[in-house]
């Protein structure tokens, strides 16, 4: 008489809690289906075809530039972005939209456990292709800037991991893809419609640089870009003039983050009470 | 045995016609609350943000201000005078004239043309070539700022030219200067059309050409002139590029004057036209006259004037206002890609293609649905963004406003970016079947070229290729002032200069738009919905 309901404790209600099954389950998502696979490889070639495309058109005039070579050969990450929203949006919208939110649901009925193990396996893989995809952008950087007069006599040594600021701006630029993705996954969890979500974060993320380019008003200029989560969140990726910025590298970051925070505390807190 | 007929309705058979179709795709349209709701809100975002750039644009000193501030009056805003196109210009040049009654010419020998800083307190400036300096004869009307006129001229790098009304620019001799080898100049003027010719040698002349001041009255002004822009030196850092501006003067010999027609004074006079300029930038001007021979120094230039914080002073366009386009285009992009794939996401497309067998009509109906609600959005955010930002006029600040056409065509123009983009986007979600792939192509074709491009910093190299070939070229329409080649200017699209003609740029969004609705059209046939 016991043994079927021995069976059934197997798999009791405790085991749903944030853990290996929950990761598990949420990988066996991702994992199977295409889109994500190919998505992130366009993220990763989006991010190195721009900054590439942007070394070769760079130019550093006898006269001296004011550029920064670690922003200039980072450039593709203001476009691989876009990707990376699109791939935090679909973990989410792509459950609502086939109705499987239910069955994970019932599978999972702590919600946050499966919000935590969604942001926790995203975060992972952005993480790890913005690494291969930053590394390419700076190693493309270190060839091709030499050549269009960011060399070391007009001022610009060789991009190197081994020099501290682009050390920084590089790790910075991992962070940044991954914290662009939980704000993403945040927002996506509020809204729960791929198009719409996807269309917000964008629209919060490019507003800003392009409203600040144009106000004349150093005032609000500076602190539209204290606040924006894309103009704070790239001040990681500046090497030169440090001191012109608005905010350190480290808390033009700290900005995004706090960002990404509000965003999946508004996700988690939507998705807790909200009916599926 | 009766026999029964079977239930027939009474209502009349459907017509497979085009506007029920429309009708149809129109009611799929207004009835889903959040698409109506995400436009609004999306024109109401696009006036927003022009407003705040109204707001926010100008200088911060200016308007903590001393006393009352009042619209443009107070902090030094520069008003500028507009040529006879309506356009605004810049008419500052040392002019040597006398009045000429009636029929006429004038002609000259021009033989040096040299350039300096302009003074620094009492140390003369260095040499400098600014290839826009010029010295030339000119037929003006009168010596009031921003008139009509034309004018011969032999300029430091451009050769001679013939220019009038600050835009008209033909080119005539070419090389530099020299007593060795100097330029021969005649104006003539005839009713109303003035004709200009050159010669390097006083006796075999050439044509350059003749132009028809419509309104000069019979009386002009006409003589010597010389002016030199200031000279400009770009740093485009990261961030805001700065421009360093230098006032520069010229200095012209001329030689040989000689005079046909009714000349009624008796003496030259000297004018620096724009004496207001004279006064705040410290700008030369004189003349001095032995043997027949007059050496004049002049500064300024008598060009198109143009806006931009890299350019002349503090100054923008209702292109300014209207940077809020891409994010109508976010909106409307995420509202067309749903206009489509929610057919495929709850199974409507079976029944809409079962109501509808034509489907290429199907594809035709949807694209002018959404791109007729794209225009009317775009067009109110447009016309909201500029008439809200016009109202609340930045402080201490010039809002240089074209000629009306140029300036409808930017309201318009925008208005038909939106609609093309949400046709582009539609037949793009016809071809993905899915949301994210379809939003995913229009943000890396649209919207992401103009964010790069939008912020000085990336090199002009990239993004002006991607403001070519990408359906973002469209964004050209939204070019407030024209390129000058007489006027040198830091012409990138951050500034508002782009690559393409504004229609030019928009025929390449239409044509990626044709291609996918092509692609569109043919899968959507061929393809089991």
């Amino acid at each position: 008489m016991n043994a079927p309901a021995a069976g059934l404790t197997a798999v009791g209600p405790g085991r749903a809690r944030f853990g290996r099954e929950t990761l598990h389950a949420e990988w066996t998502k991702l994992r199977t289906v295409a889109s994500t696979g190919w998505l992130l490889a366009g993220a990763a070639a989006l991010t190195i075809g721009v900054s590439a495309a942007v070394d070769a058109a760079a130019a550093c005039p006898a006269g001296g530039c004011q550029a920064d070579p670690a922003t200039l050969s980072l450039t593709g990450v203001q476009a691989g972005q876009a990707i990376v929203v699109i791939i935090a949006v679909l973990a989410v919208s792509n459950e609502y939209s086939t109705g499987m939110i239910r069955i994970t649901l019932a599978a999972m009925p702590r919600r946050l456990a499966v919000l935590a193990a969604k942001a926790t396996l995203i975060t992972g893989l952005v993480l790890a292709v913005s690494a291969v995809a930053v590394l390419a952008c700076v190693l493309a950087g270190r060839l091709m800037l030499p050549g269009h007069g960011f060399t070391a006599a007009h001022g610009y040594p060789l991009l190197s991991l081994s020099h501290g600021p682009d050390l920084r701006a590089a790790c910075g630029s991992v962070l940044y893809l991954a914290l662009i993705a939980l704000l993403s996954l945040g927002v996506a969890t509020a809204v729960r419609e791929t198009a719409v979500a996807i269309g917000l974060v964008l629209g919060l993320l490019y507003v800003f640089p392009v409203v600040t380019s144009v106000i004349g008003n150093q005032h609000w200029q500076r602190h539209l870009e204290q606040i924006g989560p894309m103009t704070a969140g790239l001040y990681i990726q500046a090497t030169t003039s440090l001191r012109s910025l608005p905010l350190t590298p480290w808390q033009g970051l700290g900005v995004l983050a706090l960002w990404a925070a509000g965003a999946l505390t508004l996700g988690g807190l939507v998705f807790r009470f909200r009916d599926a | 045995m009766t026999t029964s007929t079977p239930y027939r309705s009474t209502a009349r058979d459907a017509h497979d016609g085009f506007g029920p179709l429309l009708h149809a795709e129109w009611t799929k349209f207004r009835t889903v609350r959040g698409w109506v709701i995400g436009m609004i809100v999306a024109v109401l975002a696009t006036a927003g943000i022009g407003l705040f750039i109204a707001k926010a644009t100008g200088n911060v000193s200016c308007q903590a201000g001393n006393g009352p501030v009042q619209h443009g009056a107070a902090c030094g805003q520069p008003n500028y005078p507009l040529g006879p196109g309506g356009e605004p210009v810049q008419d500052e040049f040392y002019f040597v004239s006398q009045p000429l009654a009636g029929h006429g010419s004038l002609t000259v020998r021009v033989t040096s043309l040299t350039g300096r800083f302009s003074e620094q307190g009492p140390v003369p400036g260095p040499p400098v070539v600014v290839p826009w300096s010029k010295a030339g004869i000119i037929i003006k009307d009168g010596t009031t700022v921003g008139s009509a006129y034309a004018a011969m001229m032999i300029t430091r790098g451009n050769g001679v030219r013939m220019q009038w009304n600050y835009t008209g620019d033909t080119p005539g001799l070419p090389g530099t200067v020299s007593a060795a080898r100097p330029r021969w100049l005649r104006l003539a003027r005839d009713g109303d059309t003035i004709t200009g010719y050159d010669s390097a040698d006083g006796t075999h002349w050439t044509r350059v050409g003749a132009i028809a001041l419509t309104g000069l009255p019979s009386t002009v002004r006409a003589g010597l002139f010389v002016s030199s822009p200031v000279h400009t030196a770009y740093s485009s850092g990261l961030g805001t590029g700065t421009a360093n501006n230098s006032p520069t003067e010229a200095t012209a010999v001329f030689d040989h004057i000689s005079r046909t027609g009714t000349w009624p004074a008796r003496a030259w006079t000297g004018d620096y036209i724009d004496p207001r300029a004279a006064a705040t930038q410290q700008v030369a001007g004189r003349y001095h006259q032995a043997a027949g021979r007059f050496t004049v120094t002049g500064s300024g230039d008598i060009a198109p004037l143009l806006a931009g914080p890299l350019n002349d002073g503090p100054s923008i366009t209702i292109r300014d206002y209207l940077l809020g386009t891409f994010v109508m285009l976010i909106a409307v992009a995420v509202v067309a890609t749903m206009f489509m794939t929610a057919e495929y996401r709850r199974g409507l497309i079976r029944t809409t293609l079962a109501a509808s067998p034509h489907r290429g009509r199907v594809l035709a109906a949807k694209a002018i649905v959404i791109g007729s609600a794209a225009f009317v959005a775009g067009l109110a955010a447009a016309a909201g963004a500029v008439l809200i930002a016009g109202a609340v006029q930045p402080i201490g600040i010039s809002v240089f406003h074209e000629p009306w056409p140029a300036e409808l065509r930017i309201l318009a123009g925008t208005a038909a970016l939106i609609a093309v983009a949400a046709v582009f986007t539609l037949a793009v979600a016809t071809i993905v079947r899915r949301s994210a792939a379809a939003i995913l192509i229009v943000i890396v074709t649209i919207v992401i070229p103009f964010v790069l491009s939008a912020p000085p910093g990336v090199p002009v190299g990239f993004t002006g290729w991607l403001l070519r070939v990408t359906p973002a070229a469209a964004f050209a329409l939204q070019q407030p002032m024209p390129q000058y080649y007489q006027v040198q200017a830091n012409y990138i699209p951050s500034s508002g200069y782009f690559p393409l003609a504004p229609w030019t740029g928009f025929a390449v969004l239409c044509g990626w738009t044709a291609l996918a609705l092509v692609l569109a059209g043919y899968l959507l046939r061929r393809r089991d919905a």
